[in-house]
């Protein structure tokens, strides 16, 4: 048995993992990105000097050759589901018996003038990182141009790069499309609260803008223009407006397709033996409270978790816990846990509270008739998850929860 | 711009008390007469080298090393005529380099001592402070930007310079104190008005020991203002510094009574139960019995209870002077510690092997102190004593070890090489830590993204990530309880806690993380 897992990404060396510790079948992952494992979450901090390339990778290299994980540096380009046949791009090919797709995703462009000047970047891969760091040198020790960059897109890749220029000394400009920082997600007070934050680090925050086209000089980019008709000096501008499945290359491959890989709750596809875990990944039938597309980190860990137990042939669907996720906007930390809306829904209620400096913030979501305790954001706190999932999971009720947080 | 420039000069200004400090032992004049002979050399070994010296009495040297030579070689010449003839007891031990460039200083560097001791100690002090005020006077977070851009703190041209100065400096120290001389006439004044007497090479190291953990200390506080654990952690050892291990010996000195750093404890401070050390102990009336005392109740007692309730923190990441200049002069350089497996199995073996080495080396000594017998093993002509032992491990480890590659090393191993492989408290603490205590850093259920900034900066080079990525606690003998995994973990995961755990579930491993709730069910 060969089962070979296409990205190394975390669901792939994750599901990799597991896979060798209950079974001895041989084991191949392979990934065109880098040679070995490392932590995309870290990328910022490759960029701004707190860590080398080494410090993000999770295991030595003598791990996986020690556990007999087979390592190829490729991509591939198609896939003949019928044959078991994976077809790489430089000819080459490799059979499988199994195969798992873990690509990830890739970062969302627009179609607009300029896009395709020098200095306009996106962040998703270790090459992004390396293109961002030639880009903001050049920048830095040219005499001319502006030492600005310009952010497109108020979400958590977005905030990253901000801070990412902002460690290095030039000046930033955040696009943000909502009325406010991170609007799908956050309510208008919280995006508040990060604002103010985001400026006392230097960041202009531009709220309801959007970029309209990117100008240049000598093919590279020297100014933005804005829905609200300013223009904007710069010698970078970062995309960072979300980002998609990677599956594009699984076009003509006969694997269905929507957004993603298509895939049951046993992470099946339509064809035989072949899998699809992680970002790339989409629910036809999701479990309930759970996205069609997930694309953070623990969900594709907790995939690759729950479909190396699929393979060794144990009966099990995913089934995650409560919702969860983190981030850190500067120096903000923020954690999340069960359902938060933006606004509250018909049947919620949410109790709002910040402080005077704006540097923590509470917001809990409970259900308005029985006063169940629905979710939690916390900004400037640090809450244990196990705590919180256990209320989520026994319905405790929003007293109970507040009862904590008093002190 | 204005700032920065300031900042540029503030940095100068270190730069060249470095430089004026570097360039000391290589110049001055020292006068070598009769009267200083006489002041400085013992009477007894007046008349072996007195006629061995004698032509160089009246003598001006420039720079200390002619001195130096002059010295040696009468000492030399003498000893080796002695050992020739086999008469033992002639043997001159003593180091009269150092004293008698003391003595016979003379010149521009006595003159202008205090405008040097404004350059060499008061410039880095200045210049050092208004560059730490500088960089670090209002942050509200982590402070990690470019260091992996820097040369000077990821092994670079400047990193390596400065390693080379350092090593050499505790090269000096340790082997030819004669040339620190230069710098020791500096503190004088100062060890006078302390203590009433001439400063020796280790109270100018002392000084200026105590002065980098206060700078550098200043440092730490600044640039950790928003964490309350780094704030007093680091006001402690500022405290524990400049009180215990400087100020109260140097006291203890004065009222001639035995001068003894209240917070070292055996086996770190390994010459505890060496004869002289009890002697001085017994002879000093209540007050020794006290110190005697305290001594044992610390290794004895204190050092289990505290670190049942707190893990070894509380004495290297709070108390300790090694842990103090690691945490404070050495935090530039924490990243640099190595986090491979291969180098926790080194270290495993090196630490507890020093752990042995001091316990059987005290045996041997109190042995000695008990029954008046040197001779531990005499095997076909080769013999050991515990003279020997004592001096191998003060060579190796008291010197070699805890200096040169301790402090050393900091630029190119990180700031804890010597806590990490060599220190036998650390490793004593280690076991009670490993084996018996609530202390543990525990890692908040599944929120992990294992970006590998808590293993970076761990300067004790666990590999914190292994565990906080698996969902389990760090319970590590080598882990000191810094907490800077906690503070740069950019996702609230790791938190260092002491709570009533001490059972199985403080080390338990889960097959899967907290989270995915399919997997606990079908287990
Ligand atoms: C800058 C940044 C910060 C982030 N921060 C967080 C965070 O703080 N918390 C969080 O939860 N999530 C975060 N995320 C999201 C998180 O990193 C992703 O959800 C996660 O990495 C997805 O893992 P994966 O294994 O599905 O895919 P990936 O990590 O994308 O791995 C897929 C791999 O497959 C390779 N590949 C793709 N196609 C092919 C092919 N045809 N042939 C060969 N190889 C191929 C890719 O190059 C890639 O190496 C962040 C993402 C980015 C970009």
């Amino acid at each position: 048995m060969h089962t070979v897992i296409i990205g190394n990404g975390i669901a792939g060396i994750t599901c990799a993992r597991h896979l060798r510790k209950n079974s001895d079948e041989f084991i191949t992952v392979i990934s065109g990105e880098t040679d070995h494992f490392f932590s995309r979450t870290a990328l910022m901090y490759i960029f701004m000097g707190h860590m080398r390339y080494e410090h993000t990778k999770p295991y030595e290299d003598w791990f996986w050759s020690k556990n007999r994980i087979a390592l190829k540096r490729a991509w591939v380009s198609a896939v003949d589901t019928e044959k078991r046949v994976l077809q790489f791009n430089d000819s080459a090919q490799l059979a499988y018996d199994r195969l798992v797709i873990a690509t990830g995703s890739r970062s969302r462009t627009v179609i607009l003038d300029g896009v395709n000047l020098s200095g306009v970047h996106t962040l998703y891969s270790l090459q992004d990182v390396e293109r961002l760091d030639e880009s903001t040198k050049a920048v830095l020790s040219s005499a001319q141009g502006a030492r600005k960059a310009v952010v497109v897109g108020g979400g958590l890749i977005g905030i990253e790069l901000c801070e990412m220029f902002r460690s290095r000394g030039l000046e930033v400009s955040m696009l943000v499309r909502e009325p406010s920082f991170w609007g799908n997600v956050l309510s208008l007070e919280e995006g508040r609260l990060v604002e103010v934050h985001i400026r006392s680090h230097g960041v202009e925050v531009l709220t309801e803008t959007e970029l309209v086209s990117i100008e240049g000089e000598a093919g590279h980019v020297s100014r933005v223009r804005l829905s609200s008709g300013a223009e904007i000096e710069c010698s970078i501008v970062a995309l960072a407006i979300g980002v998609e499945p990677n599956v594009n290359w699984l076009q003509n491959s006969g694997i269905e397709l929507g957004r993603g890989v298509l895939v049951d709750r046993m992470f099946r596809t339509n064809a035989q033996d072949v899998y699809a875990i992680g970002d790339c990944a989409e629910f036809r039938d999701p479990p309930s409270g759970v996205a069609a597309i997930n694309q953070v980190w623990y969900t594709g860990r907790m995939m690759g978790e729950t479909l190396s137990q699929i393979l060794i042939g144990k009966d099990v669907e995913y089934a995650p816990g409560p919702w969860f996720n983190s981030a850190k906007f500067f120096d903000l930390e923020y954690q999340t846990y069960g359902q938060v809306a933006t606004v509250p829904k018909p049947d919620e209620q949410h109790f709002f509270w910040r402080d005077l400096e704006g540097r923590r913030s509470i917001k809990v979501v409970f259900d308005a008739q029985q006063s169940i305790f629905l979710g939690i954001n916390v900004i400037g706190f640090r809450v244990r998850h196990e705590l919180i999932a256990a209320y989520l999971e026994k319905e405790a009720t929003s007293q109970e929860v507040l009862k904590r947080f008093e002190r | 711009m204005v700032l920065k420039g300031i900042r540029y000069g503030a940095a100068g200004l270190v730069l060249v008390a470095m430089a004026v400090f570097v360039i000391l032992p290589f110049v001055g004049e020292f006068r070598l007469t009769e009267r200083v002979f006489d002041e400085v050399v013992d009477a007894s070994h007046h008349e072996a080298l007195k006629s061995l010296m004698h032509d160089d009495f009246g003598r001006t040297f420039i720079g200390v090393h002619g001195l130096v030579n002059s010295v040696n070689e009468a000492v030399t010449s003498w000893n080796v005529a002695a050992k020739a003839e086999s008469r033992w007891d002639e043997v001159i031990y003593a180091d009269y380099a150092f004293t008698i460039a003391h003595a016979a200083a003379v010149g521009w560097v006595v003159d202008a001592r205090w405008l040097l001791f404004f350059l060499v100690f008061g410039l880095p002090v200045i210049g050092g402070l208004l560059f730490i005020w500088l960089s670090y006077r209002d942050r509200e977070g982590v402070a990690h930007h470019g260091v992996f851009h820097r040369a000077l703190t990821s092994r670079g041209g400047v990193a390596l310079i400065l390693g080379v100065v350092l090593i050499a400096f505790y090269v000096v120290l340790y082997w030819f104190p004669a040339y620190t001389v230069n710098w020791v006439l500096l503190v004088d004044p100062i060890s006078e008005a302390i203590s009433g007497s001439q400063a020796s090479q280790w109270f100018l190291y002392g000084s200026m020991y105590t002065l980098v953990i206060l700078v550098m200390g200043v440092r730490m506080l600044l640039k950790y203002q928003f964490s309350p654990y780094h704030s007093l952690r680091t006001a402690l050892l500022m405290f524990f510094q400049l009180c215990f291990a400087f100020i109260i010996p140097e006291v203890l000195a004065a009222l001639n009574l035995p001068a003894q750093d209240l917070k070292n404890i055996w086996p770190l401070d390994y010459s505890f139960f060496f004869d002289y050390r009890l002697d001085a102990m017994l002879d000093a009336g209540t007050f020794g019995f006290f110190l005697l005392g305290w001594g044992l109740l610390l290794f004895m007692v204190v050092v289990p209870v505290m670190t049942y309730f707190y893990g070894k923190r509380w004495y290297c990441s709070w108390v300790c002077g090694c842990g103090g200049l690691a945490e404070t002069a050495g935090d530039p350089f924490r990243q640099l510690s190595d986090k491979r497996l291969i180098a926790w199995q080194v270290e495993r073996w090196m630490v507890h092997g020093v752990l042995v080495f001091a316990v059987l080396m005290t045996l041997a000594v109190l042995y000695t102190y008990w029954t008046g017998e040197a001779s531990l093993v005499q095997v076909a002509g080769w013999s050991v004593s515990s003279y020997d032992l004592r001096s191998w491990y003060g060579f190796a480890i008291g010197a070699a070890f805890a200096g040169v590659v301790g402090t050393g090393f900091y630029p190119f191993m990180g700031n804890r090489v010597w806590c990490r492989f060599g220190c036998p408290l650390a490793a004593y603490l280690g076991l009670i830590q490993r084996f018996r205590s609530r202390f543990r850093i525990t890692t908040n259920g599944g929120q992990c993204i294992s970006c590998g900034n808590c293993s970076t900066y761990c300067e004790m080079g666990i590999d914190v990530r292994s565990y906080a990525q698996r969902g389990q606690n760090i319970v590590r003998s080598s882990c000191v309880g810094c907490g800077i995994c906690a503070t740069v973990c950019p996702r609230g995961v790791l938190k260092l806690e002491n709570g009533a755990d001490d059972g199985a579930s403080r080390t338990e491993t889960k097959p899967f993380v907290f989270g995915n709730n399919q997997i606990h069910v079908n287990w």
